[in-house]
Parts: C-alpha cells; sequence; structure tokens
C-alpha cells in the first residue's frame, strides 16, 4: 500500500500532502495550534456530518484499495479479502510470462490510441461549427439533439449497435444497395474497432462540445476586432485567436482522458464482444474479468487490474506534470 | 464595424447594454459583408450540422420503426425509417411478461432508493467541506478527490461486496457507488458560493449547524439538489453492470440487464460468456428488442428538457471549481 499512497501523495497534494494537511487548515483559522478538543467542541455538528460519508468511502474505496494486496497473496474465496499468504511476485511473473495478457495489452493501447486520435479532436470541431452558427434557434437545436446519446444506457447504445450493424441492419442494408455482400460485422473482428471508435464518436461529440462552447464565450472581442484590422481573415482568426482561446480546456480535457486511456470502455467491450472477435477487442479490463470473476482467478486478476490502474495513475501523473511544465496548465 | 452591437444600440435609438451583452456573449461579432468564402462556409457548416443531428437521431428513429413493423419486414432488412407491417403485438408481448415488468419495478426501486442514499451522503459531505474554517478540510477533500484517480479495481471490489454479504441483494446496486465526486465537488462549489452572512445570522438567531442546513441551507440550494438528483437518478437507471455482476436471481434484475440478455441472446449464445440466462436463449426477435429498447429509453427521453438543462448547468458549475 505505502507503494501506491507515494506517488498520489506527491501528486495530487502539491500544496499540502496529506500529513500536512491539518496543521495548514489550522493556519488559515488564525488562531494557529488551537487544540482538537476545542475544535471539535465547537464544530463537532459539522463533523458528524463527516461521519457517514468518511466510512462509505473507508469501506467501498479504500478497503478495496488495500484489497489490492491479494495480488502478492493467496486468496481463496470465503476466506478474508486480504488473502491467505504471501506468495511474492509469482501473479506478476504469470502474468508478465502469459502471451495473451499482452495481446489484450496491444489491444487495450490500440483502442485507447485510437480513441484519442479519433474522437478527441471531434467536439472541438463540433464546437467550432456551433461557434460559427448564427441563428440561436439552430445552434440550440443541434445542442439538444447533439447530446441526446449521452443520457443513454450503453446497454441501450450496444443494442442500437447490434441492429445497425446487423446483417439485415441499416448499414448491410447500405453495402448491398451498392452491389456489396452483406457482411456481419459484429461477428467479425477486423471490424471491431471501426464500430467501437464510430459507435463512440456518436456517444460522445455532442457532450463534449460544453466546455468548449463555455470557453468560447470567454474569449475576449477586441482581439477578434484587432485581427481583422490586421487583416485577419476568419480562418486566420479562429487559428490564432479561437484555439489558442480554448487551449486550457483543450489541453485540460487531454490530461483526464490520457488518465482513462487504460480503462478504454470496459462495460462497451464487454457488451459488443465476442469470442470471434476477441483478437482485436479483447481489452485488459475484459480479460481480467474473465480471469477474475468469470474463472476465479482472483488474485492474477487482481495483479492485472493493479498493473492497469498503476499505467493509469502514471500516465495522468505525468502528463499533467508535462502539461504544467509546457503550457502552463495543471489539474490541481 | 460590428453589426451586432450596432443594431442592438442604434436601431431602437434606446442602447439596449444588456441584450448587446448576451449577443456578444453568444456569437462572435461578425463583419458587414461577409467575404464570399465565409458565406459558402456558412452553407456548408448548415448541411454538416443538419448531417450530426441525422446521424445522431437515425438509431432512435430506427429502433422505434422496429418495434412497430412485423419480424419478416425486418428480416428482409426493409425496416429504417418508417414501420412496415404496422403491428403493436410487440408491445403487448413484451408487456405481457411478468419479468418485464418486474425488471423494470426493479429499476424504478434501485434508482429511488441508491438516489436517495447517494443525495444523503453527497450532501452532507459536501456541505461540511464547503465549510472554509472546518479544521482537517483540505484532507477530508482530498480523501475524496484521489478516488477519482485511483481505485480499487474489479476484483478487490467484487470479493469486498461477496465478504460483505451483499450478493443477491438490492445492497449491491444502491451502495457501493453512494459518492460520485463530480457531484460532490458541484455541490461543494455551489455551498461555497452562498453568502456567509445567512449562515452567521441563522447561528445568531440560535439555529444549530443541523438547523441552518435543514432549514436555511437546503431550501435555498434547490435547484442543485435538483441537477444531483438527476445526475444520480439517470446513472443509475442506465446503469447495469454492477447488477449483472453482483445478482443471480433473474427476479431481481434491472430492466437493463433484462434487455442486455435480450441482446446476448440475440447475437449469439456464447457471447459475453457467463451471462447468466444469455445461453439459454435463441435468437430474440429485433422487434422485441426494439419495444424493450424503446420502454427502457422513455421515461429519459420524456424528461430529457430537464435532464438537459439541469446537466448542462451542472457540468459547467462543476468546471468552474472542479
Amino acid at each position: 500500500m505505502t507503494a501506491l499512497e507515494g506517488p498520489a501523495a506527491s501528486g495530487t497534494g502539491s500544496p499540502q500532502g496529506p500529513s500536512r494537511a491539518v496543521p495548514a487548515a489550522a493556519l488559515t483559522t488564525g488562531r494557529p495550534r488551537r487544540g482538537w478538543r476545542t475544535t471539535l467542541r465547537r464544530d463537532w455538528q459539522l463533523y458528524s456530518l463527516l461521519v457517514l460519508p468518511l466510512v462509505f468511502l473507508a469501506i467501498f474505496r479504500y478497503l478495496p484499495m488495500a484489497g489490492n494486496v491479494i495480488a502478492f497473496r493467496r486468496f481463496r474465496p470465503g476466506s478474508s479479502i486480504f488473502g491467505d499468504e504471501w506468495v511474492g511476485l509469482r501473479y506478476v511473473e504469470l502474468f508478465i510470462n502469459d502471451a495473451k495478457f499482452w495481446e489484450v495489452f496491444q489491444n487495450t493501447l490500440i483502442l485507447g490510441g485510437l480513441s484519442l486520435l479519433v474522437v478527441f479532436p471531434l467536439p472541438i470541431i463540433l464546437a467550432l461549427l456551433l461557434n460559427e452558427v448564427r441563428r440561436r434557434w439552430f445552434k440550440r437545436l443541434v445542442q439538444t439533439v447533439s447530446y441526446l446519446p449521452h443520457f443513454m444506457s450503453i446497454v441501450i447504445v450496444a443494442g442500437m449497435i447490434f441492429q445497425i450493424f446487423s446483417l439485415q441492419g441499416t448499414v448491410n442494408q447500405v453495402v448491398e444497395a451498392l452491389g456489396g455482400d452483406a457482411v456481419n460485422f459484429m461477428q467479425r473482428a477486423e471490424w471491431f474497432r471501426a464500430i467501437y471508435i464510430s459507435s463512440e464518436a456518436w456517444q460522445t461529440v455532442g457532450w463534449g462540445t460544453i466546455l468548449y462552447l463555455a470557453a468560447l464565450t470567454t474569449i475576449d472581442h477586441n482581439l477578434y476586432e484587432a485581427a481583422r484590422i490586421d487583416g485577419a481573415n476568419r480562418w486566420k482568426q479562429t487559428w490564432h485567436i479561437t484555439l489558442p482561446g480554448i487551449r486550457p480546456t483543450m489541453v485540460t480535457l487531454l490530461i483526464l482522458n490520457i488518465g482513462t486511456f487504460m480503462a478504454v470502455g470496459f462495460e462497451k467491450v464487454l457488451l459488443l464482444y465476442n469470442p470471434l472477435t476477441y483478437p482485436t477487442a479483447d481489452v485488459i479490463s475484459t480479460y481480467l474479468y474473465r480471469v477474475g470473476i468469470l474463472s476465479s482467478n482472483f488474485s492474477y486478476a487482481t495483479a492485472i487490474g493493479l498493473f492497469e490502474s498503476l499505467i493509469g495513475l502514471t500516465l495522468i501523473l505525468s502528463a499533467n506534470a508535462i502539461s504544467r511544465r509546457l503550457v502552463g496548465t495543471s489539474l490541481w | 464595424m460590428v453589426t451586432d452591437t450596432s443594431s442592438t444600440t442604434t436601431s431602437t435609438g434606446r442602447p439596449d447594454p444588456q441584450r448587446a451583452a448576451r449577443r456578444l456573449a453568444t456569437s462572435r461579432p461578425t463583419t458587414v459583408k461577409d467575404t464570399r468564402g465565409y458565406r459558402v462556409f456558412t452553407v456548408v457548416n448548415v448541411i454538416v450540422l443538419l448531417l450530426v443531428m441525422a446521424i445522431t437521431l437515425y438509431p432512435f428513429v430506427n429502433i422505434v420503426a422496429q418495434s412497430f413493423s412485423s419480424e419478416g419486414f425486418i428480416n428482409a432488412g426493409q425496416v429504417n425509417l418508417v414501420p412496415r407491417g404496422f403491428n403493436i403485438e410487440t408491445y403487448k408481448t413484451v408487456m405481457a411478461d411478468d419479468l418485464f415488468w418486474r425488471n423494470y419495478q426493479n429499476t424504478v426501486v434501485y434508482t429511488v432508493v441508491a438516489t436517495a442514499i447517494a443525495m444523503v451522503l453527497t450532501t452532507t459531505y459536501a456541505y461540511a467541506i464547503s465549510k472554509k474554517n472546518l479544521r482537517g478540510r483540505n484532507f477530508f477533500i482530498l480523501v475524496a478527490v484521489f478516488t477519482m484517480f485511483f481505485n480499487g479495481g474489479l476484483i478487490p471490489n467484487y470479493v469486498l461486496i461477496n465478504a460483505l454479504g451483499f450478493t443477491n441483494t438490492i445492497w449491491a446496486i444502491v451502495i457501493p457507488n453512494a459518492i460520485s465526486v463530480f457531484n460532490l465537488l458541484v455541490m461543494k462549489a455551489f455551498f461555497e458560493n452562498m453568502p456567509d452572512e445567512l449562515e452567521e445570522a441563522a447561528s445568531i438567531d440560535g439555529l444549530s449547524t443541523y438547523g441552518t442546513l435543514l432549514r436555511i441551507v437546503l431550501p435555498l440550494s434547490k435547484a442543485v439538489i435538483a441537477t444531483m438528483v438527476l445526475f444520480y437518478a439517470v446513472t443509475f437507471w442506465n446503469s447495469w453492470f454492477q447488477a449483472f455482476l453482483y445478482l443471480d436471481d433473474a427476479r431481481l434484475y434491472p430492466v437493463t440487464v433484462y434487455l442486455r440478455n435480450l441482446i446476448a441472446g440475440a447475437t449469439t449464445a456464447t457471447s459475453v460468456a457467463g451471462g447468466t440466462g444469455a445461453d439459454g436463449m435463441t435468437q430474440v426477435a429485433s422487434n422485441i428488442q426494439s419495444v424493450t429498447m424503446v420502454l427502457t429509453v422513455l421515461p429519459i427521453v420524456l424528461l430529457y428538457p430537464f435532464i438537459q438543462k439541469y446537466f448542462v448547468s451542472g457540468v459547467m458549475l462543476g468546471s468552474v471549481k472542479g
């Protein structure tokens, strides 16, 4: 556990690490080093409000974090959630030597990379297009419609995908109308990535514009005026004023996206894939789901999951550090 | 020259600064005469946006059309935008299924209970950590925010829920996701923006912290509470995996898992290995799937105007202070 808390403490609490948080807070109240007894007597009602949520966080968030020790311990279903005895790095060695693991690792990188490359820029483009619309009712209509998929359960989205890409579905009707032969898209590994990415775009592009549109309204209009006087056309204004204006938003969202890179749409893949599409569809999270839950190799799956979470944490911390240094934008 | 501002100030003779400011805030001022290239762009832009709307809406229209069509036309690949072989028999069939209703009812119960629990925990925590003079405040914030970036992972959670004996009970669904840190930060930001004087006055009048929260703060927070209730309710209504993982008894499923089993049954019996009920099922007609989807989505679509409004403002609030 100490290994986990190390990077977190140094990364999350730039002003105050967990250990220094208390004295720092006391300083801001004016009277430093007042006893906890006095504080509690004064604010006990406020602290009592914290009790239930803290118990919740301790049991349902921090206990599972500690439960990751079963990656290094033998675990038998029914015994302690922290396992029975230490086995060292046995399970880590196991997955490092597991060819299947590296296959799903690669799939995860490809799906995550494609999402970042294809899906991430789309809301920016849509926001810029919406920004050029001068009829407000039309702009609002496009927004309202494009937000809709965001509110759909992933199960509904999967159901729609199955119908549209089925043998008699819309896509195959188009294919046949163009003279091709119907393809069983959902059973073909080579189509999985395209289907995953395009449905991801469908679901997220509209909703993703909200923060960009908000950022666009904060750009100083005198800048455009000045640019026009200098002879900049519309495109140059977009390039030199609008895009730099929304850059902090872009960077922040990029960091957050990089942080979830490894956890690529677990539920969606789980709903969409089948053994025929495993070669491209199976990702780390679905693999560890099958290994852990379906085959009951809890420790082995935990080791994989811990590895995945640590990569995710490292990615978000390094992306944040890089962006703080290069563009001065940071999450905290 | 800026057309937008000039028209609002000169045409009526009376300047309308509010209106001008609003227009400035929403659209970039444009030159009096656009270049020809820009006029072409405007047309292309409208076409692109119309296409975006069409693509977004198409799957919805398609499932509605299928839900009213007969199986024959669907299998012949002839149903797109309009129902063919119009009938409401499929709706009758689905609605006659006891399990469907039972699961639908479960979804309602799970959503209500889970939202209630989540609201209590989120509101109390957000209120306490919104107090700037709370000793240990930074620590309490960090405790919550850290869980955004690192979580226990699937297996330790699964082991824990089993150890707690939550398997095959409602608790496995309604408790483990009770605090969303994003929602917590939105609420905290809202409470922080409340004027301190209100609560000072309340405490001078002898109200305790509980009294202030219940009688002063919460009644003034109806907007943010409504937003949070919607945030949570939509999430819980849509969720399926928690139930899929922890419930074995089909009568306890929410409707999303019912639907998932229909879909899994319709693709291949072996797909998404391990789904309870999926293995026994063979082909499930697409019109039955469509009807189930329509009925599952219906409450969300009906509430959509409210949901959309509150969600957008909530996201903005969260992004300012998050």
